[in-house]
């Protein structure tokens, strides 16, 4: 019962969260908003003894807001918090489209006879998932290590101003500028 | 609490999300909705794994969704800051010749 009323209460914030997004009027808000939306479904992740990926889910998430707040202040150049900005376009086609997706999806979640419980819970969930990672289901673990590596990397070089490689060519052996401010060896 | 109730929830949340990534013109507000999308599967995965299967298989689907966010957010930003400082474009109306 008591968990019924918690997993409500956090459904209703995460919702309500998700629609504030976008529906207030700056983006620091937003931002929080979304955080907001993201610490609730995390917590409701606990309630399904989920522990490390609930924690997991509510550190990341903030963190990753909290940078977003910082993007949102160096792109928009203005205080975010106080400007008001409301930059949509196609208002009315974006809205058909969500609420007949939501149909869509709703429909399916209660007309399909979904299939009763098969199995129980291990009685240490984040040990057995560890146990996964590092046995059965290795290859992904060895996958997302790449790709997480890929995507430092491809971050680095998109969001670097000017790479080593621009200032001294490809073979490194150029002639380093020093009236660059971001000139080698400095 | 019924798995019905719980991908309810999630398909509102992914509704929301898909109406932000559609309609909204500032690229990380795009990435927002994007984030509100992946963040609704997670729920659904999440309900999925306890009301069906409750077994570490679905956990480790998870913790990969939960990398997607990472990846997505990660490369959004780069893209972001490369948009910004080469074109001194933050919204995606003003990038749309990238398409062609």
């Amino acid at each position: 019962m008591l968990d019924d009323v918690v997993f409500w209460v956090l459904a209703v914030v995460a919702v309500a969260a998700g629609v504030a997004v976008f529906r207030v009027d700056s983006m620091a808000r937003a931002t929080y908003a979304l955080a907001v939306s993201f610490v609730a479904v995390g917590l409701v992740l606990l309630l399904f003894d989920l522990q490390f990926l609930g924690v997991i889910t509510v550190l990341m998430m903030v963190m990753e807001m909290a940078i977003m707040a910082i993007y949102m202040i160096m792109f928009m150049g203005m205080n975010p918090a106080l400007m008001p900005m409301s930059m949509v376009h196609a208002k009315r086609p974006s809205l058909a489209v969500a609420v007949v997706t939501f149909v869509v999806l709703a429909s399916g979640a209660v007309l399909i006879p979904w299939p009763s419980r098969r199995g129980a819970p291990a009685s240490d969930l984040t040990v057995s998932l560890g146990q996964a990672l590092m046995g059965s289901k290795m290859l992904v673990m060895m996958t997302v290590s790449a790709v997480l590596f890929a995507t430092i990397i491809g971050a680095l070089v998109l969001a670097v101003p000017r790479g080593r490689y621009d200032r001294l060519g490809d073979d490194l052996r150029g002639r380093v500028d020093a009236d660059q401010p971001d000139g080698a060896g400095q | 609490m019924t798995l019905q109730t719980v991908l309810l929830v999630a398909a509102a949340l992914f509704s929301v999300g898909l109406y932000g990534a559609i309609s909204q013109q500032v690229v990380v507000m795009v990435m927002m909705g994007l984030e509100l999308m992946l963040n609704a599967v997670v729920l659904a995965a999440g309900g999925f794994w306890w009301f069906l299967s409750p077994a570490p298989d679905g956990q480790v689907l998870l913790l990969v969704v939960i990398t997607a966010m990472t990846v997505e957010m990660a490369m959004g930003f780069a893209v972001a800051t490369l948009l910004h400082r080469t074109r001194n474009e933050d919204m995606t109306d003003m990038a749309t010749d990238l398409a062609q």
